[in-house]
């Protein structure tokens, strides 16, 4: 038999299906008490919908390798960060033309920052490397990703933006 | 290059999602001791009210999909909606649970009445995009409420409530970019043509008169010390970001007459404007007119 842990790391997120839920560090914990296999997740954003739809794909793949005692628990906390991305995932990203996030490293304490300019930083574009990229838009088609364009190849991407 | 979204594409590919009723419970698995010496129902208004805001929010953001002023923002402001209905969800869960009543989230969403909800006043109120609102003033809504939503909630993250301080935890970061979102809303209404700046300084002037209630302290919050957050305790923070932001966008802080409460309630006690049962209306619609429909 496979083991629970080989199953789950294989399991891909539904949105972004380049990335394995671990590759995404949406998965905490696996382990096997007694016959029982106990999955543990947590959201990207308060209001992912495909939290329930990981935890589904989880539960088929499980029972599909044999295991029928299954329990998957979500955590909130500690609240998932992008950091949490592996430098696998972060690879995957770049090859399939989605600008992968930036370490953010540990955060300050106190009153977050406003930010009146959009973001300086370079977003170097997936496709051609160019830097000169722009912000087309904070918000794009799932949560997690920022719009962008490619001001010298031309072309819009997506850019997984820092949380 | 490789499309990221092949794999979404399969033919025959049993799991694929759709939206429709059959979600999980909001906080399955979610570790949910209740603190010592906390009053059950002080900890369920306590809940409907940050969860109130989010959702009645949520429904009013929502209500501009395909009706922004460009295609991002309508992308912008449904993405800030759902966040905002994924905390909503959370808290409305807590509340359900702690309240012990045989109610879920979806009963409580859909199945009270405008006197049970305990939202402020400033999430309720019409701000467009139907007439007597404008994209000015949802900005500027959105604005108001996001800094003070975002102050409240770096505090609860130290709440001794597990739930409340880890929905707080992540709150933060997603109101950190609504916020900012807003922010530079303002700024580019403000510094454009005569005619948006007229508009954006309207749309301030609009909402600022529904801010003061933001800020008053309920009796709920004083009774959970330690668990709720003072929300007199966050007004200078929260006027220092939006000084910052006016004095950016070369904009005063309006001058106006707050609205005035009812024999001292206001939406925190269910005394609503009349906006809240028009929205009221819309969101339950389905939900009351075929009980336990499901799709």
């Amino acid at each position: 038999m496979v083991s629970a842990r080989e199953i789950v790391s294989a399991v891909v997120d539904p949105e972004l299906p380049v990335l394995t839920l671990a590759d995404l560090g949406v998965l905490r914990d696996v382990r096997e008490e007694g016959g029982r296999v106990v999955v543990t997740i947590t959201p990207t954003y308060s209001g992912c919908p495909a939290l329930d739809e990981m935890r589904a794909d989880l539960r088929a793949d499980l029972v599909e390798a044999g295991y029928s005692d299954i329990e998957i628990r979500t955590v909130l906390h500690p609240a998932w960060t992008t950091d949490w991305i592996s430098d696998a995932g972060l690879r995957k990203l770049a090859d399939h033309g989605i600008a992968p996030p930036q370490r953010i490293g540990p955060r300050a304490v106190g009153p977050i920052p406003l930010t009146l300019e959009p973001p300086a930083r370079r977003v170097p574009c997936p496709r051609c490397g160019s830097v000169d990229t722009t912000e087309l838009s904070r918000f794009g088609s799932t949560a997690c990703k920022a719009l962008r364009r490619c001001e010298d190849c031309r072309e819009p991407f997506e850019q997984i933006k820092e949380l | 290059m490789d499309n990221a979204y092949e794999a979404l594409a399969d033919e025959g590919e049993e799991k694929h999602w759709a939206f429709g009723t059959g979600f999980t419970a909001a906080l399955t698995g979610v570790d949910r001791a209740l603190p010592a010496g906390v009053e059950r129902a002080d900890l369920v208004v306590y809940c409907l009210m940050l969860g109130d805001d989010a959702l009645i929010h949520a429904q009013r953001l929502a209500e501009w999909c395909s009706r922004a002023p460009e295609l991002e923002e309508d992308v912008a402001l449904a993405n800030i909606a759902l966040d905002l209905l994924g905390q909503a969800r959370l808290l409305l869960s807590r509340a359900a649970e702690v309240e012990d009543a045989g109610r879920d989230e979806d009963a409580l969403a859909y199945l009270r009445d405008e006197r049970e909800f305990r939202n402020v006043r400033l999430v309720e109120i019409d701000c467009g995009p139907g007439p007597g609102g404008d994209f000015a003033t949802t900005i500027a809504r959105l604005l108001v409420f996001s800094s003070w939503r975002l102050a409240v909630f770096q505090r609860l993250t130290a709440s001794a409530d597990p739930v409340l301080a880890a929905v707080a935890a992540k709150g933060i970061k997603e109101l950190a970019y609504h916020r900012d979102h807003a922010a530079q809303w303002v700024l580019r209404l403000a510094g454009g043509t005569d005619y948006s700046r007229e508009r954006m300084i309207a749309g301030l002037t609009q909402v600022w008169a529904y801010t003061d209630e933001l800020f008053t302290t309920h009796p709920v919050e004083t009774a959970l010390g330690g668990v709720a957050v003072d929300p007199a305790d966050v007004r200078a923070e929260v006027a220092e970001v939006l000084d910052t932001v006016l004095s950016a966008a070369e904009l005063d802080r309006p001058e106006v007459t707050q609205v005035a409460a009812l024999a001292g309630r206001a939406g925190r006690d269910g005394v609503h404007t009349q906006a809240l049962g028009h929205l009221l209306a819309e969101l339950q619609h389905v939900a009351r007119s075929m009980p336990g429909a499901v799709w």
